[in-house]
C-alpha cells in the first residue's frame, strides 16, 4: 500500500500508536500474570486482531533474504536455459490462495523474465479459476509480449487426481488433448517438445493439499527423473522436508518463502520493483502476530507458575 | 457370489496392478493406462453422485424442517447458479435476458423442490405445473436467446463476469476468512498448551517458540534463533518425519496387501 506525502506522518503516527497500544496492554496483563491471574479467550482474539490490522492499515514491511531451501528454487529457475518448458501445477484451492499465490505468481513472474515456456495446469477443482487470476495479473498484465500457446499454455483443471500424474508421466496429449481454449495439443507451438512430463526441466507444485507436492513427487518426479520444486502453506511445510533436497529440489514455505522468493526476484531484477508484492506485505501481520502469540505464551506460563507456587503454599 | 465377485476382482486388479509395476513392457503399459482412465471416469461418476447426495439431503432437509433448512435453499441456489454461471457466455455486449433466464432457472428449482417436499396434494400438483411452465420458459430463453450461449467444451465460461465476481468477490473471501480464523483459535490454543508442565512439554515449548521465532527480525539475536530453528526444522523434524513417512509407507503396504488378499474387508461395509 503506497500513501502519498502528507499521510506519510499519519500513517507513522497511526503505526507508533497501535504498536504502544499492542505493548501497553500486554504489559498490563503480563502484570497481571504475576498475580497468577489468567487471560480471557476474548482478550486473545482482540490482541491478534489489533496485531494483525495494524500492519495492513499501517505498513511494517522488512528486508527478507532468501534462505537455502527457497535459494534453491530461485536458482535452479534461474539457470535454466531460456526456452526450458516448467510445469507450475495450481494445486490449491482458494482457502490456501492468500498464502500460496504470491509463490505461483513470483514463480511465474522469474519464469517468463527468463524466457522459459510455461505449462500451467491445476489438480483441484478449484485451482483453474486461481490459475486465471494469475494469468490475468501477472502474464497478461506485466508481460503483454507473451503470447498464450507459443509462451505458455494453460491446460486448465483435469480431474482425475494420481491418475492424471500417472498418464502424464507417459503421454500429455491424452490426459491434455486440447488446452482450455480448445486447440488441439498437436496445434500448440509451447508443446512442441514435449511428449510427456519427462521432457519438461522442471515442474512447481503449487499447493500441499492432496493431491499436490507429495503426489508429483511419487508419480511423475521420481519415476521420471524430472526435477520438482513446491510452494506450499506454512502448515505443511515441515510434512516436506523429508523429501528436501533429493526429491524436493526446494521449497518455499508459507508466507515468508514467498516473501523471500519476491525479495530475491527484487534484488536481481529491478523492474519488479514497483510490482505488487503480497508476501512481503504480508509479513508485517505475520511477524507481529508471533510477537503477540510468542508474549501470550511467555505469560501464560508466568501466570502458571505463580498459580503453582500459590497452590503450594 | 455376491460377496465372492468384489473379492475376486479387488484380487486379480490388485495383483496385475503390484506386478505390472515390476514389467516394462509397451503392451502391460497400455493395460495400466486403460485401468487408469477408467478409475478417472469413475471418479467423474462420484461427482455426479455427490450433487444427486447434495440434492437429496437438502430437499430432505427442507421436507422435514430440521434446524437450519432455510440454509439448504441457499446450498442448492449457489451449486446450480455456479454451474449455470460456469457453462455459459456473453457473446457480444449485451446479456439480452440472461439474468431472466438464470432467475426462471432458480425459481424453476425452487418449485421443483417444493414438489418433492410439499404433502399436500393440491398444493403438490401447483408447484408441478408451476416448475413445468417455469422449465418451458428457462428452455426457450436458452434455444432463442442469442446474446449468450452454453461452452461445455471449453473454459470460456470461466471468463463469464458472474462467474468470475461470485467466485473472486464470494468463494474466495468465504474460504480464506475461515481459514484465516485459524489465527485466532491457535493463538488461544497455544497459550493455554505451551506450558512447561514436564520435561516434554518443556521441550515443545522451546521448539514452538524458535520456531516462531525464526521469521522475527524483533527478537534479540535473531541470526541465531534462525540458524537454531533451521537446525530444528532440518535435523530433529526431517528424522521425525521420515520416520513417519516410512511407518506410514510400511503400513499402506500391509493394508493394501490385507486388501488384495481379502483379509481387510471394509470397503465391503462389513469389517
Amino acid at each position: 500500500m503506497f500513501y502519498p506525502g502528507p499521510l506519510v506522518a499519519l500513517v507513522d503516527i497511526g503505526r507508533t500508536i497501535s504498536l504502544v497500544i499492542i505493548g501497553g496492554g500486554l504489559l498490563w496483563l503480563f502484570i497481571r500474570a504475576l498475580k497468577g491471574k489468567e487471560v480471557d479467550r476474548r482478550v486473545i482474539f482482540l490482541f491478534i486482531f489489533i496485531a494483525v490490522a495494524t500492519p495492513i492499515l499501517f505498513p511494517i514491511t522488512f528486508g527478507e533474504k532468501a534462505t537455502r531451501v527457497v535459494k534453491a528454487v530461485y536458482d535452479k529457475i534461474e539457470s535454466l536455459p531460456a526456452g526450458s518448458t516448467v510445469i507450475i501445477s495450481f494445486d490449491f484451492d482458494p482457502a490456501m490462495a492468500p498464502e500460496v499465490q504470491p509463490m505461483a505468481n513470483a514463480i511465474t513472474r522469474h519464469c517468463l523474465v527468463k524466457g522459459h515456456k510455461i505449462i500451467f495446469m491445476s489438480l483441484f477443482a478449484t485451482g483453474q479459476a486461481l490459475l486465471t487470476q494469475t494469468l490475468r495479473d501477472v502474464v497478461e498484465t506485466e508481460f503483454p509480449d507473451k503470447k498464450e500457446e507459443v509462451d505458455y499454455v494453460n491446460l486448465g483443471y483435469k480431474a482425475g487426481n494420481e491418475g492424471v500424474l500417472n498418464v502424464i508421466i507417459s503421454d500429455f496429449k491424452k490426459m491434455f488433448p486440447t488446452d482450455v481454449n480448445n486447440i488441439p495439443y498437436d496445434s500448440i507451438p509451447a508443446l512442441d517438445d514435449v511428449s510427456s512430463c519427462k521432457d519438461v526441466d522442471l515442474i512447481v507444485s503449487i499447493g500441499g493439499g492432496k493431491p499436490g507436492v507429495k503426489e508429483w513427487v511419487l508419480f511423475v518426479g521420481d519415476p521420471g527423473r524430472v526435477p520438482v520444486a513446491c510452494g506450499v502453506a506454512a502448515v505443511v511445510a515441515p510434512q516436506m522436508y523429508p523429501y528436501y533436497p533429493k526429491q524436493l529440489l526446494g521449497l518455499l514455505g508459507g508466507i515468508k518463502g514467498a516473501a523471500e522468493y519476491e525479495s530475491e526476484l527484487i534484488h536481481n531484477y529491478p523492474r519488479f520493483k514497483d510490482v505488487d508484492t503480497p508476501g512481503l506485505r504480508m509479513m508485517g501481520p505475520q511477524t507481529l502476530a508471533h510477537m503477540v502469540i510468542i508474549t501470550f505464551i511467555l505469560i501464560g506460563n508466568l501466570s502458571f507458575f505463580i498459580k503453582k507456587r500459590k497452590d503450594r503454599q | 457370489m455376491k460377496r465372492e465377485l468384489p473379492f475376486v476382482l479387488v484380487f486379480i486388479f490388485g495383483m496385475f496392478m503390484l506386478l505390472q509395476y515390476f514389467v516394462p513392457h509397451e503392451k502391460s503399459e497400455w493395460v495400466y493406462e486403460f485401468f487408469l482412465a477408467w478409475t478417472i471416469i469413475i471418479g467423474i461418476f462420484a461427482l455426479a453422485l455427490g450433487i444427486w447426495s447434495l440434492f437429496k439431503v437438502s430437499v430432505d432437509k427442507i421436507k422435514m424442517h430440521r434446524p437450519g433448512w432455510g440454509y439448504s435453499y441457499v446450498t442448492l441456489a449457489g451449486l446450480f447458479v455456479m454451474i449455470a454461471f460456469g457453462f455459459t457466455k456473453r457473446n457480444g455486449d449485451a446479456w439480452g435476458l440472461y439474468h431472466l433466464w438464470w432467475i426462471l432457472g432458480l425459481l424453476c428449482l425452487g418449485a421443483i423442490m417444493q414438489v418433492r417436499a410439499e404433502t399436500n396434494t393440491g398444493r403438490k400438483k401447483m408447484y408441478f405445473v408451476v416448475s413445468l411452465v417455469l422449465l418451458a420458459a428457462t428452455v426457450a430463453i436458452s434455444i432463442f436467446d442469442n446474446t449468450w450461449s452454453f461452452h461445455f467444451y471449453t473454459s470460456e465460461g470461466l471468463e463469464n463476469t458472474l462467474f468470475r465476481n461470485f467466485f473472486d468477490y464470494i468463494m474466495i473471501p468465504i474460504l480464506s476468512t475461515m481459514f484465516a480464523l485459524l489465527a485466532f483459535f491457535i493463538a488461544s490454543a497455544a497459550y493455554r498448551a505451551f506450558r512447561a508442565r514436564n520435561l516434554m512439554a518443556t521441550l515443545l515449548l522451546f521448539a514452538a517458540l524458535l520456531v516462531m521465532s525464526r521469521f522475527n527480525p524483533w527478537i534479540p539475536g535473531a541470526e541465531y534463533v534462525a540458524k537454531a530453528s533451521t537446525w530444528l526444522m532440518n535435523v530433529p523434524n526431517l528424522a521425525a518425519q521420515r520416520a513417519i513417512v516410512m511407518g506410514i509407507g510400511l503400513g499402506v503396504i500391509a493394508t493394501a496387501l490385507k486388501v488384495i488378499l481379502g483379509i481387510e474387508r471394509g470397503y465391503m461395509g462389513k469389517g
